[in-house]
């Protein structure tokens, strides 16, 4: 398998969440459809060059999440849940919201004018996506 | 698979035994160090314990002279401690030293080729003396290494001639790789061939590498184990991501006058005024809301590369011993 997934070393989060946010975008975008067959622990190791116990965590994590399966000696699956791929960005969208609410509050601006930010920022998508 | 004979008996109990035991020696730890000592006139390796199982990983760091290559010497059998257990793939080290060197693949920065010798000649010497020898593979990782079969050693470049010394162990495909510093002097492109290759080899379940390294970027990216030695003790051996979960910095913000409470595990603080960030080795989230709780806001909660571990826990240990 030639390797779909990256580490980078100058993203300052854990190789692990690396993983893991990769798998749930190839998933998100439906690259990997419910259930696709993801590459055993060791051959993904060997792909991405990162330890054995790395991808172990990110599939672990990821199983806990309800977003893959793995079946005793068979392998590990995208799951079947209805609309997977959304339910993903759907969660995405939170965390980016949070964050945006976080730095909102630090920088003391009320929940008006964050509305208002939002709002253009949506409107100026909009206008290029047309 | 039926075990039985063909005249339909049980086989013998002490084949059995025997069957047993070379189950065990395949499936059991391939290194238990347990309370391992050696003292010379400068210098003191004390109560150094170590467990590597099959199909794992081991990245053995350390600053220089801490004691990696005195304990890498003593499991290969050629130091013998003065205090201690020494098990390789299950036979004790050093009296049975030959049967394990059988399924040991050792490479340090101190062997050296034959200078007058090509790598062809050095190939056949090998293959030669081990059976497990795989010509197809070292054909295969000539290709992968860049390296001319014809080139005699001392013609070799530094980074060639690492790569041919590895070629040379890994072709015999070894059940235990120890290489002593592989990746010191290799360009980044010859380092990526190298990490990549010993990838491969555990795929397979029943290889194991312990592989000593000043390049933690390269420890940090390849090791299921960690071993941190410093100044003749070790530190830590445990899974990596045990290990780098536990290391965390803070960034705290203290509210006028507040003072920073006082947390165990906490081994630096940087900082004063309102600002601090806050070192800790034994991160839980209850102490950024131990710290909420005093009145700090925690501003950002960060990771840390194993370089920055490394860094901190030495300078940690000397700040201690020094008071």
């Amino acid at each position: 398998m030639n390797s779909e997934l990256v580490i980078s070393q100058a993203d300052g989060r854990p190789m692990y969440l690396q993983l893991i946010e990769q798998i749930r975008r190839r998933i998100a975008a439906g690259d990997w459809p419910a259930g696709y067959e993801l590459p055993s622990i060791r051959v993904l190791a060997a792909d991405v060059r990162v330890s054995v116990i790395t991808v172990k965590r990110a599939y672990l994590e990821l199983e806990r999440e309800g977003v893959i399966v793995t079946r005793q000696g068979k392998g590990s699956f995208v799951a079947d849940g209805e609309d997977l791929g959304r339910r993903l960005q759907q969660r995405e969208l939170e965390q980016h919201l949070a964050a945006a609410a976080e730095l909102a509050y630090t920088l003391g601006l009320d929940v008006e004018t964050l509305e208002a930010r939002l709002r253009e920022t949506h409107e100026h998508i909009a206008k290029r996506r047309a | 698979m039926s075990e039985r004979t063909p005249n339909g008996d049980s086989p013998p109990l002490r084949e059995r035994a025997a069957a047993a035991s070379a189950r065990a020696a395949e499936h059991g730890p391939v290194i238990e160090l347990d309370g391992v000592e050696k003292s010379y006139p400068y210098f003191r390796l004390q109560d150094v314990r170590m467990r590597l199982a099959p199909g794992e990983v081991m990245g053995f760091i350390g600053p220089n002279g801490a004691g990696k290559s005195t304990t890498i010497r003593i499991l290969m059998g050629f130091v013998r401690p003065d205090r201690g257990e020494v098990r390789v793939l299950g036979h004790p080290i050093p009296a049975a030293q030959a049967a394990a060197k059988r399924h040991i693949g050792y490479v340090s920065e101190e062997m050296r080729l034959f200078g007058q010798a090509t790598l062809e000649w050095h190939m056949r010497f090998v293959a030669s003396s081990y059976p497990g020898w795989d010509a197809g593979y070292a054909k295969m990782l000539l290709r992968r290494f860049d390296l001319r079969p014809e080139q005699t050693a001392r013609r070799l470049s530094h980074g060639q001639h690492v790569k041919a010394m590895l070629l040379l162990a890994l072709a015999r495909r070894p059940r235990l790789l120890v290489l002593d510093e592989p990746m010191t002097g290799l360009d980044p492109v010859a380092r990526h061939e190298v990490l990549s290759e010993l990838m491969d080899i555990v795929t397979d379940e029943g290889r194991s590498i312990l592989f000593s390294s000043h390049h933690t970027q390269d420890v940090e990216q390849i090791s299921d184990r960690i071993t941190f030695i410093d100044r003749g003790r070790v530190i830590e051996s445990s899974d990596k991501e045990t290990f780098l979960e536990r290391w965390r910095r803070l960034h705290l913000e203290l509210p006028a006058g507040g003072a920073l409470p006082v947390h165990p595990g906490v081994i630096d603080v940087r900082g004063g005024g309102r600002l601090s960030i806050v070192t800790t080795n034994a991160f839980t989230p209850e102490l950024g809301a131990a710290y909420e709780r005093a009145g700090a806001r925690v501003r950002e909660i960060q990771h840390m590369t194993l370089e920055e571990i490394f860094v901190a826990e030495v300078m940690a240990s000397r700040k201690e011993s020094l008071a």
